[in-house]
């Protein structure tokens, strides 16, 4: 009896394992170019993830109704990862290994791109996570690339744009010490902020996500009275604190980096006079840049974010590499990644070794509940 | 001065947990059980408020009023399914049910409100008055009143009416109290129909000091109150009052003085420190009676 269920056994396995060859085996010419998308369409930073994913959408549809890329149709695959690591791991397993991707955009935030982009290495997948500022996601393999400006450059400007365009002497810092993005952030304000010749009065940490209540870190900041204070975080918190901030009695000028994006939304009368770096300005008299928000906007009723502009560009530099690779053969579409220079929403791309763009940062001000676009700057 | 700002930062905080430490205390003295899903009626008490207040236009007081009476009857409803079958059962029983029930709950709340966090909207005004170089808000002072203006109520309820009166008896023996004609089933739906309505009252306040309600919003609150009552003395209605508002202060003072990254090692190393000096927490003995 036990040796029949041995058997048993043994050609289940068998079959199993014979219809894996068997979908391996039957590698005919793909019909489309696949392209796989994560985003955290749900959850805490649900606003960027949306974004994301409709400006790929819309990319997509543009491309495909413009006769596809090489001749094919594009075939868009997206999943939800709630901006959770282990979410992001499983879809990125189920894009690579069950639906054959050739391409791969994403993730959105910082973090969960650093999960994928060693997965991403090892299966030799073109990546380009159109928003993921941290410093370290691109140097992680050569078939990495993004379409936003990284970190240490973002903190940069701003430190060095609060202190000779706000005349800022003293600035204060509340960090996030559980985010990358956060921490990176900090370490380039400071260091920019210093060198120009400013005091840091007070860095202060809190643990995001759990923490909600940041009265006692502004009472701190508060005792030392800085010009403006840096909240690198993302929009949700940033109002928690722009709030508090007020109920604490803080008045130093907020600043912020391109998390802020959003925040109009959650807390408009807090932020009202802060400045925040970003990708882009609506009011950007550019003319792409003004036909990109009239074709977001009729299409999906909201004028498009920074964000929804990074995953529009993310989308267009990897649909102009596999062109110009003249194939889906991933190594000649990293190739032809790395030699991109092609006109954006968010400015015209070209990629450094590393896969970073150089271009210019926005600085946009909150005024009367609206993002005004206060100048364009490049660090020094 | 600053010290001043940062005790009434804690005191802030701390009164959301004593109210919220209530619940857990009550229950814990009638039926001898941890209801671990406090916290997270005190989140579907918070939704309810934000449905009152930004969906059905309803003024503050109403909105208070309705997630109360709303998380009351759903404080009853789950004793009636959950906890009682099991009151005859071994402890362990009944504490492995309510953290199924508090997992239950969050993930009901996922489903219907979805993760994405709600904007409370701002009904009592974040303005601060100015006294001699401390702040306090308008909110911080409504918090406070309401909190300790219910504290206060619950204490007369209990010493003075005849339904208070049969809580201490039930939480004193419950076997001799049915001799003597107390209704136990009855006096325990109360005491978590009242436990259930102060943590729905703690729920709205803190979405309105830290506008973000999700489904996850009661964990740590829930968890910082339950450290609370079990610091003043698990059962004693005065102990999860000072328990709340130690928390809250000792917690504010980490973060303004040491650091937001200890505040809470600091608040459970506490905990710990006072079980290992005083295992019944700090009016745990003086407390006879437990309600």
């Amino acid at each position: 009896m036990r040796g029949k269920k041995y058997v048993a056994l043994f050609i289940l396995v068998a079959l199993v394992l014979g219809a894996f060859a068997g979908c391996s085996g039957g590698d005919t010419e793909a019909e489309t170019v696949k392209i796989g998308l994560i985003a955290p369409t749900t959850g805490q930073v649900a606003v960027y993830g949306q974004a994301v994913q409709n400006a790929v959408e819309m990319a997509v549809e543009e491309r495909n109704a413009a006769g596809g890329i090489l001749g094919k149709q594009i075939e868009l695959i997206s999943y939800d990862n709630k901006g959770d690591a282990t979410e992001t791991v499983n879809a990125f397993n189920r894009l690579v290994d069950n639906d054959g991707i050739d391409a791969f955009i994403g993730a959105v935030i910082s973090s969960t791109s650093l999960t994928i982009a060693p997965l991403a290495v090892e299966a030799g997948i073109p990546m380009i996570t159109p928003t993921g500022t941290n410093l370290e996601i691109t140097p992680i393999g050569d078939n990495i690339f993004r379409a936003c400006f990284i970190d240490p450059y973002q903190g940069k400007v701003i430190g060095q744009f609060a202190f000779n365009e706000l005349k800022a002497q003293k600035a204060a810092v509340m960090f996030n010490t559980a985010d990358d993005y956060s921490v990176g952030l900090k370490d380039a304000f400071v260091a920019a902020f210093e060198a120009a010749g400013g005091e840091i009065v007070a860095v202060e940490g809190y643990t995001g996500g759990t923490d909600k209540d940041f009265k006692a870190l502004l009472t701190n900041v508060k005792a030392e009275a800085p010009d403006v204070l840096f909240l690198p975080d993302y929009y949700n918190t940033v109002g928690l604190i722009a709030d508090q901030a007020k109920e604490v009695g803080v008045d130093a000028t907020l600043v912020g980096a391109d998390g802020w994006d959003g925040v109009l939304g959650v807390s408009p009368e807090s932020v009202e006079g802060g400045y925040f770096a970003n990708h882009y300005a609506k009011d950007d008299p550019d003319e792409f840049v003004q036909s990109f928000i009239s074709e977001y906007t009729e299409k999906y009723g909201e004028a498009p974010n920074a964000l929804a502009a990074l995953g529009y560009d993310g989308a267009e530099i990897m649909f102009a590499a596999i062109e110009s690779a003249g194939s889906t053969d991933k190594a000649a579409i990293i190739e032809a990644m790395g030699n991109t220079s092609i006109d954006g929403v968010t400015g015209h791309i070209v990629f450094d070794a590393d896969g970073n763009p150089e271009k210019s940062i926005s600085i946009i001000t909150i005024e009367d509940g609206k993002d005004v676009l206060y100048g364009k700057f490049g660090a020094k | 001065m600053q010290f001043i700002q940062q005790l009434i930062n804690g005191i802030h905080v701390g009164s959301i947990y004593a109210l919220i430490a209530l619940g857990y205390t009550m229950v814990y003295g009638i039926v001898k059980l941890i209801n671990f899903a406090h916290g997270d009626i005190m989140m579907l008490g918070a939704y309810v408020g934000f449905f009152a207040i930004g969906l059905w236009g309803l003024p503050f007081p109403l909105a208070l009023l309705v997630s109360m009476v709303f998380c009351a009857f759903l404080g009853v409803v789950i004793e009636r399914i959950a906890y009682k079958p099991l009151r005859n059962a071994p402890r362990i029983s009944a504490l492995i049910t309510a953290i199924g029930m508090s997992l239950l709950l969050e993930n009901i709340a996922l489903v219907l409100f979805g993760p994405d966090p709600r904007k409370m909207p701002p009904v009592i005004s974040k303005e601060a008055i100015n006294l001699g170089g401390v702040q306090i808000s308008y909110l911080t002072i409504v918090t406070l009143v309401l909190a300790v203006g219910f504290m206060i109520l619950l204490e007369l309820f209990i010493k003075k009416t005849r339904t208070g009166k049969a809580m201490r008896a039930v939480s004193q023996d419950k076997a001799a109290s049915t001799l003597m004609g107390i209704d136990v089933n009855r006096i325990i739906s109360v005491t978590f129909a009242i436990g259930s309505a102060l943590g729905a009252l703690g729920g709205v306040l803190y979405a309105v000091a830290y506008p973000q309600i999700e489904p996850y919003m009661g964990m740590m609150p829930g968890l910082k109150a339950f450290v609370a009552a079990v610091l003043g003395g698990i059962g004693s209605i005065p102990g999860a009052m000072i328990g709340g508002f130690i928390m809250g202060i000792v917690e504010s003072l980490t973060k303004g003085y040491i650091s937001s990254q200890w505040s809470d090692a600091v608040v459970f190393g506490i905990l710990i420190l006072v079980l290992l000096v005083k295992p019944s927490g700090l009016l745990g003995k003086n407390t006879r009676e437990k309600v």
